[in-house]
């Protein structure tokens, strides 16, 4: 990746004048292209046309109203002194809307509150360089948007002085921006939006400055979040809520059995039921259009499909856990990372330690289930979606419209729940399909059922690990192999060699051991896996973790103590590990209570945590979780802590129940009554403390999940001796070992 | 044609009679703030309130609240000027924010029915609400701050 501040500031900021009067703020950076032919779409004549209908309250989403030279803005200024910022990632809970404004503002000087924020279109200016592609993903935005939006907003203060300083034929160095007005040295005014028109005709500025740290006014305080008074008035609009004239609804038939196709269809029945318009076969399923969407489903439900269930109809659980082991055993697979001899480190070692690790098959399931709402014309699409890959979404439709991807425009609504889900696409074609053969906008609502048999999982992973410790019981060997399905390699293709999706949290392993190798093989099992919050830190985590407790134990050391005895050189690791042991009082568990310990570093940002538990009845109780988080400096703490507190609350679902189980090819879990999350009630206390730090931001969207499995798992550990080394916890007998 | 009142006010709704109130609301009178999370009143998601009570309409056919009186998050107040969301807001207790109409409507109805809840009153409320992003600590702070406010004279 390419950091932002490495960019010539030539190719980065262009000032041009709106149509309507105003300044636009844009970004072009030539010969950047993202791998989904982001090109095409940027140079459309228009990227995104009239706002989404409906869109009226502060946070809500738009269609980006830019067209032309405006693509790839991030900011306009208008005559009328309104500023429209266009924040480039998917809101998604995660706070973008609030964290990436926020940037902005603080070198503009203006009021947080009266700005207006619209979805990115689909533009170059918008790819990640971290990511690829216009992505929301990794936990990168703020990292990304950190030099960039206080550049775009640093460079927009300097026009914006530089034009009144012009108008008053004065030095620039006597004027100062205050409460988006520029003012100088005899008081005199002018607002932002007098100077647009002005600002817009001058040279960019080659040279600006940025705010120190000291100087922050906005950033690092506690704003609140601009898209939370829709979302407590039901205004907030999601895709699910996109409504549009002469829309229809519908809802889908797909393959009990996944990969499954239609080998014969009855319709006669569902067609006669009220209100159904259409029954048609399209590349995502057999679609039921009607007027209304209960319409749909009940016609659907009525459908007689006969389905071939194609090469998965004997696919379970067991075999995919027997087919991981087996080609775990054929050979080491390609290597990840190699530090000195770890083969013969292992031989001669004092004490050496194996063990094999399994992780699940999870479902993401967001609270809003998928859907998609499509209107295709003679002429391009309207595409409306919840989506974390607008460039992805666009070529997706094209192709099902059969368009040219330019002539889509994509509106990405706010996403009810992402966790990675939406970074996949097999919910729009279905939609498009429809509305192009009905000639008016179809919405596709998957139901619950839909959306928890038909996910793309998170992958399962079989990984052996073994660790070799010198006589003074310190590690001198380390050796990791994961046999997992590749995620990148279906959805981003080509992956030349290893897929970092599924090893990059073990190849970052941060202890010191002087041989070292992790090596994957990759094993697909026949049905489509997806990338899931913290993607390979969750699995990674668990083992390194775990397995770490399980060296220390072989050494006879305390765990904490263990881990310390490894971090040398790595100074914010030990700060926050120590903190954590203190506040959660490691070690001074009261009377049947048991604690674990955990610690990584992912996304820039280090963490460690630390599980208190008891056992009861052979069942475990989550009492307590402390947290603490150096992710370097924070652009908004409340939002931080409520992320981190987010990730807990997903890494409990997951470690204590998240399991998704396969029989004959279908997935055996529905809803939320087979497939457990954790409730309000279930909630134990959370102590999330966050380090004052002068580093660049680091990521905190996903960073809080990976590390409550395996602190919960040590602590069973801690309280019976045995070590778990499969997840979900639920369903293992935990009395003492 | 059944007859609901709705938010106060009286409406004719042309559905068939076994379509869930949750589809009435969004799809035939277009009030998209109550939304649809599972279909078969496991998660909360498409709570409102039918004479008061806090109902899941997922499960409710249109037949059953003929001549009921319900209330959607719509209808909660307005300017949302109900203590609840003025909790919800200076705690800024949404995050993707899908599931949280039907938490601000659980969380309504206790405090209608037991102005000071304990955290087991919580609990017991609460628990038939999920939220995939886990707001759930500043879900309690915020109901414990809006029985405050409530305490204080600060409601409408």
């Amino acid at each position: 990746m390419r950091p932002a501040s490495e960019l010539s500031r030539r190719d980065f900021l262009n000032a041009t004048a709106t149509v309507g009067g105003g300044l636009i703020l844009a970004l072009t950076l030539p010969g950047r292209a993202g791998p989904a032919n982001s090109k095409s779409a940027a140079h459309a004549p228009t990227a995104a046309g009239a706002a989404l209908p409906g869109a009226a309250v502060p946070g809500a989403v738009e269609g980006a109203g830019l067209s032309g030279n405006q693509v790839n803005a991030w900011l306009k200024i208008a005559r009328d002194n309104s500023i429209t910022v266009i924040v480039d990632r998917s809101e998604m809970g995660q706070g973008v809307y609030t964290a990436l404004p926020m940037l902005l503002a603080e070198e503009l000087n203006i009021d947080f509150n009266v700005i207006r924020i619209v979805a990115a279109p689909v533009g170059d200016a918008y790819v990640s360089p971290g990511n690829g592609g216009q992505i929301t993903g990794t936990s990168n935005s703020v990292q990304e948007s950190w030099d960039k939006l206080r550049m775009a907003g640093a460079t927009a203060r300097t026009l914006l002085i530089n034009a009144a300083a012009k108008h008053w034929r004065i030095d620039p160095a006597q004027c100062h921006v205050e409460n988006a007005t520029v003012v100088n040295s005899q008081g005199k005014v002018l607002t932002y939006g007098e100077l647009a028109d002005s600002a817009a005709k001058l040279p960019v500025p080659k040279d600006v400055k940025l705010k120190p740290k000291g100087k922050f006014q906005i950033i690092g305080k506690p704003v609140p979040r601009i898209d939370t008074p829709g979302k407590i008035d039901g205004s907030a609009e999601f895709g699910i809520d996109v409504k549009l004239p002469g829309m229809l609804y519908a809802a889908l038939a797909q393959s009990p059995v996944l990969g499954g196709k239609v080998k014969a269809l009855d319709a006669g029945a569902a067609e006669k039921m009220p209100g159904v318009r259409k029954v048609l076969a399209t590349s995502g399923g057999v679609v039921v259009v009607a007027d209304h969407f209960w319409q749909a489903l009940k016609a659907r439900n009525a459908l007689a499909i006969s389905w071939d269930p194609g090469a998965n109809a004997r696919l379970d659980n067991a075999g995919i856990h027997a087919l991981l082991k087996k080609t775990a055993a054929a050979g080491p697979g390609l290597s990840a990372r190699t530090d000195g001899n770890v083969e013969n480190a292992l031989k001669s070692a004092k004490q050496h330690w194996s063990a094999a690790y399994y992780l699940p098959l999870l479902a993401h399931a967001c609270m809003e289930p998928m859907n998609c709402t499509a209107d295709v014309k003679a002429d391009g699409c309207d595409l409306y979606v919840g989506t974390q890959v607008q460039q992805v979404a666009q070529i997706t439709a094209a192709t099902a419209a059969g368009l040219q991807p330019a002539q889509v425009r994509v509106y990405t609504t706010l996403l009810g729940g992402g966790f990675g889900r939406r970074l996949d696409i097999d919910f729009i074609p279905a939609a498009v399909e429809a509305s192009k053969a009905l000639g008016v906008p179809v919405k596709v609502i998957w139901t619950r059922e839909d959306d928890m048999t038909h996910d793309t999982y998170r992958p399962p992973a079989y990984e052996e690990v073994s660790g070799g410790l010198d006589a003074a019981g310190k590690l001198i060997a380390w050796k990791l192999h994961i046999t997992s399905p590749s995620i990148t390699a279906r959805m981003f293709p080509p992956v030349k060699g290893v897929d970092d999706s599924v090893i990059e949290a073990a190849v970052n392993n941060l202890y010191d051991v002087p041989n070292l190798s992790v090596s994957y093989s990759r094993q697909e099992i026949g049905i489509d896996v997806g990338y899931m919050r913290s993607v390979s830190h969750s699995p990674n985590c668990f083992v390194i973790e775990s397995f770490m407790d399980e060296m220390a134990a072989l050494a006879g050391k305390d765990p904490y103590d263990f881990r310390m005895q490894h971090l040398a050189k790595k100074p914010r690791q030990r700060h926050v590990l120590q903190l954590a042991a203190e506040r959660a009082g490691w070690g001074k568990a009261p009377a049947g209570r048991y604690q674990g310990i955990a610690l990584m570093e992912g996304y820039t940002t280090h963490l460690a945590q630390v599980a208190e538990i008891s056992i009861s009845g052979g069942d475990v109780k989550v009492h307590k979780i402390t947290c603490v988080v150096d992710c370097g400096q924070m652009v908004n703490p409340k939002i931080v802590e409520s992320q981190i507190e987010s990730g807990i609350v997903f890494g409990l679902s997951a470690a204590l129940w998240g399991e998704v189980t396969i029989a004959g090819g279908q997935v055996r879990q529905t809803n939320f009554n087979n497939y457990r999350v954790l409730r309000n009630n279930e909630l134990p206390e959370l102590d999330v403390h966050l380090v004052d730090s002068d580093e660049t931001p680091g990521g905190i969207g996903e960073a809080g999940v990976p590390l409550v499995a395996p602190a919960l798992c040590n602590a069973i550990f801690a309280a019976t001796g045995k070590r778990l080394r499969e997840l979900p916890i639920a369903g293992q007998k935990l009395s003492k070992a | 044609m059944t007859t609901i009142t709705l938010n106060n006010q009286m409406v004719n709704v042309d559905a068939e009679a076994d379509t869930p109130l949750l589809w009435v609301l969004r799809d035939h009178l277009g009030m998209t703030g109550t939304k649809f999370g599972c279909g078969m009143a496991l998660c909360g998601a498409c709570t409102v309130h039918i004479d008061g009570a806090a109902t899941r309409s997922c499960v409710l056919p249109l037949s059953a609240v003929e001549g009921k009186s319900i209330t959607t998050i719509e209808g909660l107040s307005r300017d949302r000027g109900n203590v609840v969301q003025k909790a919800w807001l200076e705690i800024d207790v949404p995050q993707c924010g899908y599931c949280q109409s039907g938490q601000i409507m659980s969380a309504a109805a206790l405090l209608k029915s037991n102005p000071k809840p304990s955290d087991a009153d919580i609990d017991a409320a609460m628990s038939g609400n999920i939220c995939r992003c886990g707001t759930y600590p500043r879900i309690r702070k915020a109901i414990h701050r809006a029985a405050e406010l409530l305490g204080s004279g600060a409601a409408k």
